[in-house]
């Protein structure tokens, strides 16, 4: 089965992120494709590579990055969201004339029609959050 | 696939937004409303859901000023000229608030929570906030 997820809450406050990586990797083992990843509201947090949780925890941020490598997932931060919450990569930072940017790797930044795309494109449209 | 599924070459689904926060509490309603407004674009079959405290997002009247937000209220009049125009809200959640229909901005159907339990049943994609 075709599945695009959507994230709405962010990293260690809500378990929506860490639920939403289980499901991911539990989906990807058992052979379903991973069409999308959509990060919403507060789960724009989960993008920011500036993350430093102690080391004795998860890195949820990392975790995206890693399985994102590892499946070629698609991970895509909503720009309108992302703008509100300080989440830029270089071309959002140079475009708003911000001296940095915190995107990490494997995640890119795009509207709000990747996420209604990709539920069309699936055969289901999972969300995690309240 | 019917004609109409194929228009601009593309599948038709049915989504379904289902507004249950109350508009300035949380971001939730402002950024749905994003969804829905982008959304259109796609020409799939909409429906807009409101209900629980999300009824308080279409009552008329709003003044933010009091709390430095902006009112973001009059944009659900402009959903018609999006073509989206299936607006339904919960019958029991109107009651319980002690609002009925002549509350609200927008032209809407009023359904009991066992109609819109049918109208979920039918979506492709449901859509929470």
């Amino acid at each position: 089965m075709k599945f695009t997820i959507q994230i709405n809450e962010g990293p260690y406050t809500h378990q929506a992120s860490d639920t939403a990586y289980n499901f991911a990797k539990a989906a990807l083992e058992a052979g379903h494709e991973i069409y999308r990843v959509f990060f919403y509201h507060d789960g724009v947090n989960n993008a920011t590579r500036l993350t430093t949780p102690p080391q004795d925890d998860r890195n949820v941020i990392n975790r995206w990055s890693e399985l994102s490598a590892a499946h070629n997932l698609d991970l895509v931060v909503c720009v309108a969201a992302a703008q509100r919450r300080g989440i830029a990569d270089a071309d959002e930072a140079r475009r708003n004339g911000k001296n940095a940017d915190n995107i990490a790797p494997g995640f890119r930044i795009s509207g709000l029609g990747q996420l209604i795309e990709g539920g069309i494109q699936s055969d289901r449209l999972v969300v995690f959050g309240d | 696939m019917s004609d109409e599924e194929m228009m601009e070459g593309g599948v038709q689904k049915k989504f379904c937004y289902v507004n249950r926060t109350a508009p300035y509490g949380t971001v939730y309603a402002l950024e749905a409303l994003e969804v829905v407004l982008i959304g259109a674009a796609f020409e799939q079959d909409v429906s807009v859901v409101f209900m629980d405290d999300g009824v308080f997002q279409i009552v008329k009247g709003q003044d933010t000023a009091g709390i430095g937000m902006k009112n973001f209220s009059p944009t659900y009049r402009a959903l018609e000229m999006y073509d989206v125009e299936k607006l339904y809200v919960s019958k029991e959640s109107l009651e319980e608030r002690g609002l009925s229909e002549d509350d609200l901005l927008v032209d809407v159907e009023v359904k009991t929570a066992a109609e819109i339990r049918d109208l979920m049943e039918e979506q492709d994609v449901l859509l929470t906030f």
